[in-house]
């Protein structure tokens, strides 16, 4: 069961390297990305890099280099990271190329599988806004789950 | 995971035949704006129901269904959601079909089946209205939610479908839709369009996705689908859900977009 806690959690890592996990799909993808306080570091959104580079300049510390990652091909299409590199540590992960099927794509957000209750000890004590179910009536709505949620917050 | 806890709202009433819940969560959870944007919500879902009930045998759906008026006398909400329904039959490859989900009535529309979440879609456009606030918007077991400027997921159980006293599963939503469907306790209510016989393989499905509409379109048709659901949701694109099969088996996914 542990193993797959730590498969989803990389799954979920390298969505995040991918997708910058866009919480809003009204929201470009790249602009997750932290290049931008780079300066001259950063690319426009979608441009593909061209190999490792160090941000030249220089003379300042800390000593901050972007890494390009190997263009890795997916079912969905090409997709390459960038990794900002200060002082030893990655302090930046951008996706520099990703799948390009139009708009509205990388718009959409991934969408975490759901967690089996007696998989995880987080979700027994996970804290449940609402409940999704196939019976909710008014009549069996009284004194459901969903109706203790409810007056919790009335 | 301690964090401290926005401050949060909750408001229910009952609508066509189910409780209506609305969270909200954020600074202006308590704001007269919030509470007149959340009276919005409930009175277009009336509204709906009152031209789309088939129980209401003055509803503008009643009428067509007795051919006492044609479509194109219909208002343009019905009418949209016919042509909703004809897309929705494209999409699952005939398995959502509101010509086949009347038992022994081939051929008469009913669209109650796509109605409730295409008015929660359209009535939820008066909390997206509301800045600085994330909103639950739960109907009759199908959730739509956004989150807040915290950017918080809301965390959304999925009811056990052999013990509906019990969360089966839990999954953190940001912004989309949660929607299940199943045999459960209102009876065996999904028909398999191509026998005319109710679906029984599936006891419950759920669909996570960008739209409540499609989630809960694709759940009532991995349903009627039966067993093989469990192959064609892999060609969900951009979802994630949970198949509980009649035998006991539960099946999980998550496709990239």
């Amino acid at each position: 069961m542990r193993r797959i806690i730590v498969a989803l959690g990389t799954t979920a890592t390298g969505l995040v390297l991918l997708f910058s996990w866009p919480t809003s799909w009204n929201r470009p993808v790249a602009a997750g990305g932290q290049a931008t306080a780079l300066g001259g570091a950063g690319t426009s959104q979608g441009t593909a890099a061209t190999g490792a580079s160090s941000n030249g300049s220089g003379s300042t510390a800390p000593v901050t280099s972007t890494v390009d990652g190997a263009v890795v091909q997916t079912p969905y299409g090409n997709v390459q990271v960038r990794l900002t590199v200060a002082d030893g540590s990655v302090t930046a992960a951008e996706a520099i190329a990703y799948p390009d099927r139009g708009g509205t794509d990388v718009q959409i957000s991934n969408y975490a599988i759901p967690i089996l209750s007696q998989e995880a000890v987080q979700a027994q004590s996970a804290k449940i806004d609402m409940v999704s179910g196939a019976t909710f009536t008014s009549r069996g709505y009284i004194q459901s789950l969903q109706d203790a949620l409810d007056q919790a917050n009335l | 995971m301690t964090r401290t806890a926005p401050d949060r709202r909750a408001w229910v009433e009952q609508i066509m035949g189910m409780p209506i819940s609305v969270h909200v969560r954020g600074a202006g959870a308590r704001d007269a704006a919030t509470a007149r944007a959340v009276e919005s919500v409930f009175a277009d879902l009336r509204a709906a129901d009152a031209m789309f009930s088939t129980y209401r045998e003055d509803s503008q759906i009643r009428r067509l269904q007795r051919g006492e008026i044609a479509l194109a006398d219909c208002s343009t909400a019905v009418r949209e959601v016919w042509l909703l329904c004809g897309t929705a039959l494209e999409r699952t490859d005939g398995a959502f079909d509101a010509w086949a989900a009347v038992p022994g009535s081939p051929g008469t529309f009913d669209p109650t089946g796509l109605v409730k979440t295409w008015a929660v879609t359209h009535a939820a456009g008066h909390l997206r209205a509301l800045t600085g606030l994330g909103f639950a918007l739960g109907a009759g077991g199908d959730i739509l939610v956004k989150t807040g400027p915290d950017q918080t997921p809301w965390q959304i159980g999925i009811e056990d479908p052999r013990d509906t006293s019990r969360v089966l599963a839990t999954v953190p939503v940001a912004d989309g839709g949660v929607a299940t469907s199943g045999v459960a306790a209102r009876g065996q209510h999904i028909l398999d369009p191509r026998t005319g016989e109710p679906a029984t393989e599936i006891l419950s499905a759920t669909v996570i996705g960008p739209s409540l509409l499609w989630a809960d379109v694709f759940a009532t048709a991995a349903v009627a689908r039966g067993a093989s659901a469990v192959d064609w949701v892999q060609g969900l694109h951009g979802t994630s859900g949970l198949l509980i099969l009649t035998d006991g088996t539960v099946h999980r996914w998550g496709n990239a977009p």
